[in-house]
């Protein structure tokens, strides 16, 4: 029988182990990212230097790290090594702003892939196992991230990538498929599909393990999911700036998502003070890389709202279990995957000059699929013409889902309608399951 | 030649419609024809009233969309086969309706409706003799 652990010695770590190795990697990432300006300005304005850090709590002395500094340094000025060193770059969209950069060493890549491969093996993956990753390619990270992770492990790795329901249903049933990697919306889309096909995953394929994340879900989400596919589902959590998806994914006790600290420094804070609340309170979660040569990065806020659920676990990792993520601190938006802030929306809008300004988004979950619903108040009756209105609907349509990559439903209502707040406007309200 | 007609956007939704019935009764507007279809979301609420321009007015004021427009309104004899002929007349013209409603106006039959092709539809009201009501038509019954 196999070991139930990728890397041991690392993944059984007792507490103090672990502190250890951070505290020596801490210091090592503090004088790298020194290295470069961005940093040595930040450092410098937060009055403190490397030989500050002596403690692991004094983690809390370095200045945090937001999305913005990325983008004010883009594409490259957060880079600690030569581009000539660097061999990957994954970006996010940049629909609000400047892309965020992300670059990595062939060390970088090289790290990855065991993270993405430790956890797939927790999970009970195999070498002998089918591993299909039906999630976008490109620029997203949980594409290449869990190809070279599942290669790695030594899979059978098949890129199917996201999309084509049918060809998947095919490649499940032909290659002998036991594991996927998708968003759970999708999972639910195929499970559809089969049903259509008269498929069913139980009897008709060989699917065990589902590696599910990058939009958010709840509990009952997950559960239905197992009971649908005959399967068991682990949740993951990954962000690019970290790497990609293997910084945080769910052992087989299901309770909670170990997040990796011999890679990363694990913080929760409060939004608004920034300073550290107690475990089992929900705050932000910040970041702290620990192993990455082309971008480290010093206390990232995530954005990402968590709380931490222990520093033990029966499956015999040490390292901190957190729950899943429960909302973000800023507007941003995660539907189907799809990172959206609310601007982006407004944008496109503003662009119909039959539309006011106020607008409302709802986002639900209707039979496991994560939708959004845009309401926009007419400015003036422009037309007398049903037909118009239709097409003004439909136009607007098409240009959101022109910038958020998705289809948003689209609904026109009078002036007045809809709510306005006192200061600042609520523009979007989440029915979603998992926030309830 | 016509007639003016409100075009209120309506909301699929309880509490929208009384909403303007409301504005136009404190307005003391009287409404002479109207109409709605039933649709998913929302619709358009066509109404014929007195006082067009002032009903407009008093629902901006509330906040209800709204606007004027103008529609053709044939006065037909209350009989059967009076529609479909003067359907007939605009159909050999290749002019298409885009809706149509009627109201009875004392012994009479009003059939309100509006074209794609106004000049059109004016030139075959003219040439076919059909009779019409225009917008002063209305202002002294109300």
């Amino acid at each position: 029988m196999s070991s139930p652990y990728f890397n041991p010695e690392r993944e059984t770590m007792t507490r103090a182990q672990i502190e250890a190795f951070q505290l020596e990697r801490l210091k090592e990432t503090v004088r790298h990212c020194l290295t470069n300006p961005f940093y040595q300005k930040k450092f410098k304005e937060a009055g403190i230097t490397a030989d500050d850090i002596q403690t692991l709590a004094d983690v809390r002395k370095l200045p945090f790290t937001t999305k913005n500094d990325l983008r004010e340094t883009y594409p490259f000025g957060m880079s600690c090594v030569p581009l000539k060193d660097c061999v990957r770059l994954h970006s996010s969209s940049g629909t609000t702003g400047n892309p965020t950069v992300i670059l990595h060493t062939k060390k970088d890549l090289d790290e990855w892939a065991n993270q993405v491969a430790r956890n797939l093996w927790m999970v009970g993956l195999r070498p002998d196992d089918v591993f299909q990753n039906s999630s976008g390619y490109g620029m997203f990270t949980g594409g290449l991230g869990f190809q070279y992770g599942a290669e790695r492990l030594g899979m059978l790795t098949v890129p199917a990538a996201a999309g084509n329901s049918l060809r998947q249903i095919k490649f499940i049933k032909d290659f002998g498929t036991t594991a996927i990697h998708a968003v759970p919306s999708y999972v639910t889309r195929l499970y559809e599909v089969m049903q259509e096909q008269g498929v069913d995953p139980r009897r008709d394929t060989k699917l065990r393990v589902l590696a599910i994340g990058a939009e958010p879900h709840s509990e009952e989400q997950r559960q239905r999911i197992e009971q649908m596919m005959g399967v068991k589902a682990y949740n993951s959590f990954g962000m690019s700036e970290m790497c990609g998806p293997g910084v945080g994914f769910e052992c087989p006790e299901q309770n909670g998502l170990h997040f990796w600290e011999d890679y990363y420094i694990v913080e929760i804070v409060n939004p608004e003070t920034l300073q550290p609340v107690p475990d089992g309170e929900i705050g932000e979660l910040v970041l702290t890389t620990l192993c990455r040569e082309a971008m480290p990065l010093l206390r990232y806020r995530t954005r990402d709202l968590t709380r931490v659920l222990g520093r033990s676990c029966p499956c015999g990792r040490n390292h901190i279990r957190l729950d899943r993520m429960r909302g973000r601190s800023d507007d941003m938006m995660v539907l189907r995957g799809v990172n959206i802030f609310p601007i982006q929306i407004e944008k496109i809008l503003m662009q119909f000059p039959e539309l006011g300004n106020n607008y409302l988004i709802t986002l639900t979950t209707d039979q496991d699929n994560d939708n959004m619903t845009v309401e926009v108040e007419l400015a003036e009756m422009f037309t007398d013409d049903y037909g118009r209105l239709q097409q003004l609907g439909k136009d607007i349509t098409r240009a959101l889902k022109d910038e958020i990559l998705l289809t948003p439903r689209v609904k026109l209502v009078p002036r007045g309608t809809l709510p306005v707040s006192e200061g600042k406007a609520v523009r979007v309200v989440d029915k979603r399951k998992v926030y309830q | 030649m016509t007639i003016v007609q409100l075009s209120i956007f309506i909301e699929n939704r309880s509490g929208t419609l009384i909403k303007v019935l409301e504005v136009l009764k404190d307005a003391q507007i009287q409404i002479i024809a109207s109409t709605i279809a039933d649709t998913a979301e929302y619709g358009i609420y066509r109404l014929i009233c007195s006082e067009p321009q002032r009903a407009c007015e008093e629902l901006k004021r509330a906040g209800v969309p709204v606007s004027l427009s103008n529609v053709f309104a044939l006065e037909l004899d209350n009989q059967p086969g009076c529609a479909a002929e003067a359907i007939a007349t605009f159909s050999r013209a290749h002019i298409s309706i885009s809706y149509m409603y009627s109201f009875l106006l004392g012994d009479k039959g009003i059939l309100v409706f509006r074209t794609d092709n106004a000049e059109q539809a004016r030139q075959t009201i003219l040439e076919n003799h059909l009779r019409y009501i225009s917008e002063p038509d209305l202002s002294c019954l109300a």
